[in-house]
């Protein structure tokens, strides 16, 4: 029984330790910024939740502590993760160039204006059309 | 047989992290920049956990629950500012 828990944890530990490199290796090999992304975010967040899995088995077996914030830290992650990776697209493609030549344009220009007289989508009174709505149309 | 899975996984983490600082270094657009140091602090919570299993204290994991909040929440705030020029808007 220990000696399988032991060899359980041990391929938990050496997969998401893999995992947590294969994603940063994806970081420095891919060619482009949005192929980039895909590394940390999907490989890395993977190789976290096998490495919190093993620590959960190996203080239960070890010492006979039951813990549970590794499971609340892996679930916060990846209910994270896919927010922070959205939100660096979003950034890679609407960047407005200030100044430094060496770095390339944006692929889709600045974020739009608010129309008219709005504002910034969360001072606005949400109305059908406006990014505040919530009005399914 | 845990002692060296434990060690050759901090091993990992460590050359993970090393490779996450050449991209900061390098990385010719801002996105890039701002992908290396979010995966920079998911690999610092898993050194952590890491340490906290070598010591056979389960006192860290309350650290990397903070660090992963935090991580999470400066990301988004260092978005939120090259998007908008401002955090809270």
């Amino acid at each position: 029984m220990s000696v399988i828990a032991d060899v359980v944890i041990a391929a938990l530990l050496l997969l998401g330790a893999g995992f947590a490199l294969i994603g940063s290796w994806g970081l420095v090999r891919l060619p482009s910024t949005m192929e980039r992304l895909h590394g940390p975010t999907k490989a890395t967040t993977l190789g976290l939740g096998a490495l919190l899995l093993a620590s959960v088995a190996y203080f239960q077996t070890r010492l006979g502590i039951w813990t549970a914030h590794e499971l609340l830290i892996s679930l916060f992650l990846f209910i994270t993760a896919p927010i922070s990776a959205n939100m660096i697209a979003k950034v890679h493609l609407h960047r407005v160039r200030i100044g430094a030549i060496s770095e390339p344009d944006s692929i889709a220009g600045p974020p739009p204006r608010p129309d008219g007289e709005g504002d910034w989508a969360t001072f606005e009174a949400p109305r059908r059309d406006n990014p505040a709505s919530t009005a399914n149309s | 047989m845990i002692g060296i899975a434990l060690h050759i996984a901090a091993g990992c983490i460590a050359l993970a992290l090393l490779l996450n600082g050449w991209r900061l270094w390098r990385g010719p657009a801002l996105g890039d920049r701002i992908v290396a140091l979010d995966t920079m602090v998911i690999n610092a919570i898993a050194l952590i956990v890491l340490i906290g299993m070598i010591g056979g204290n389960d006192t860290y994991f309350e650290a990397a629950l903070l660090l992963a909040m935090v991580g999470f929440v400066s990301t988004i705030a260092y978005c939120k500012f090259i998007l908008r020029g401002d955090i809270v808007e």
